[in-house]
């Protein structure tokens, strides 16, 4: 039977993890090539980068820190941020990630993802689907973090990208992330149902029931976290144990 | 011993030699060619392949006499090789991705689309999953039944004679997902991908 991932994210700013992990044996906790490792040793399903280097100057500092990661971890990873170009990606392939993932040259270029999972193959090719509630039942495609509107409706955009050849969709809630009050499971579900190619859920986790709720309640294939995992308030292992005990079927 | 991972285009294979370089971290020489003079002297191969089927068999064909000298090693000589995901699902006689392709022919069989079941089973199948060992495995040696491998494909390999299946995984319905004969072996999920028990695989297929 196949497993739900949990993949826990690490947001790096020029080079460093801004958001580190409260490690008492780590040496250096802001160096995302250790935590990753620690990730990776700890059980995660995957590892998932974020790049939230404002400038392009820095691009090389990602690639770097993935050409790192790659010969030590042995676990899927996927690398986002700034992709924006088949040259980008292709760096980032060669630096040893698994999957790139593409969220603004998603809704500036349709014919981009089309481009690239032609290029690459579907699966490494992830479409970062930002989407915060419009109304009852309406969500809408959002970029730069949320602070653009684009008038495109997320069912309609995450059907798109399925027809252009991406292997999965990252689906992050603009209203709950960083909020901790849980996934919105509304629009988890609504993408699920209407897409058939593997949903990872994003945005507000902040107790392992969220967890539970991405996958059970919004059919989620894997669920992503951040700051869950980041200040230590849960290992790996204990959301894994969690959802075991709870009949949801992970890796152990 | 020489083992060379064939470089032909076919996509990203850094984690292939990242996961071989660490396995193979001082006791085996390890080449990324697609040099036929070298692959001629190695003593095993790896290959791996992502994409379509049909744009591997195309890259594979590019390299002048690069299938020809595969099937000599591999098939004629009966000397270890691996494949990896399309690299395996290459062994076949044809795949129906993006259009009917021949393939190599050294495992009679054909690559279909799973069968998702009308959209009740989420394509590709992305994930750990479990395998069923079916037989003894020179690679399996050490590796539990059951174990978790990382898997990340649309499209399945059904051999027409089944004692050539070393390994099975559950998805919509019983997939082959390893193959083995003589010193001709493949996986179809990624070793190189799945963590611990992955790298015992490798290790496994570095020590034949």
């Amino acid at each position: 039977m196949l497993k739900n991932r949990i993949i826990p994210c690490l947001d790096v700013k020029n080079g460093r993890v801004v958001k580190g992990i409260n490690f008492v044996e780590l040496k250096d906790a802001g160096d995302p090539v250790e935590q990753a490792k620690i990730y990776s040793e700890g059980g995660a399903d995957e590892i998932c980068f974020l790049d939230i280097t404002a400038s392009n100057e820095n691009r090389e500092t990602i690639i770097d820190i993935v050409r790192k990661t790659a010969k030590k971890c042995f676990v899927p990873l996927t690398v986002g941020g700034g992709v924006r170009t088949i040259q980008n990606i292709t760096d980032l392939l060669l630096a040893g990630a698994d999957k790139v993932s593409i969220n603004t040259a998603a809704v500036n270029n349709v014919d981009f993802v089309k481009e690239a999972s032609k290029k690459f193959g579907s699966q490494c090719i992830v479409v970062a689907i930002d989407a915060k509630k419009v109304s009852d039942n309406k969500w809408e495609v959002f970029t730069h973090g949320g602070r653009n509107k684009t008038g495109i409706d997320a069912v309609e955009f995450a059907k798109q990208v399925q027809t252009n050849g991406a292997g999965e969709i990252l689906l992050t809630s603009m209203d709950r992330d960083g909020t901790k009050s849980g996934y919105d499971v509304g629009l988890l579900k609504v993408i699920t149902d209407s897409t058939n190619i593997p949903v990872i859920a994003s945005g507000g986790v902040g107790t392992l029931d969220h967890l539970y709720d991405g996958i059970v309640k919004g059919g989620a294939s894997a669920v992503l976290a951040a700051s869950i995992f980041h200040y230590g308030e849960y290992k790996i292992k204990e959301a894994k144990e969690y959802l075991n005990s709870k009949d949801v079927s992970v890796r152990l | 011993m020489n083992v060379t991972i064939v470089d032909y285009q076919s996509g990203n294979i850094s984690s292939v030699i990242n996961s071989f370089t660490e396995v193979a971290k001082g006791k085996v020489n390890l080449e990324v060619t697609s040099d036929i003079k070298k692959i001629n002297k190695s003593d095993k191969i790896v290959l791996p392949g992502q994409g379509s089927f049909k744009s591997c068999v195309d890259s594979l064909k590019r390299i002048n006499g690069l299938v020809d000298t595969l099937k000599d090693f591999a098939i004629t000589n009966k000397k270890p090789l691996l494949g990896i995901c399309v690299g395996l699902q290459m062994f076949a006689d044809v795949g129906y991705e993006e259009a009917e392709t021949k393939g190599l022919g050294w495992i009679s069989g054909k690559v279909s689309k799973i069968n998702n079941q009308g959209g009740k089973f989420k394509l590709p199948h992305i994930g750990w999953n479990e395998i069923e060992i079916q037989k003894e495995s020179k690679i399996f040696k050490d590796i539990k039944n059951k174990s978790h491998m990382y898997f990340v494909h649309s499209y399945e390999f059904i051999p027409e004679d089944e004692s050539v299946i070393s390994a099975t995984t559950n998805y919509s319905s019983k997939i082959v997902c390893s193959v083995e004969r003589d010193n001709l072996f493949g996986t179809q999920f990624h070793p190189e991908k799945s963590d611990k028990i992955g790298l015992k695989i490798i290790d496994n297929f570095l020590k034949l």
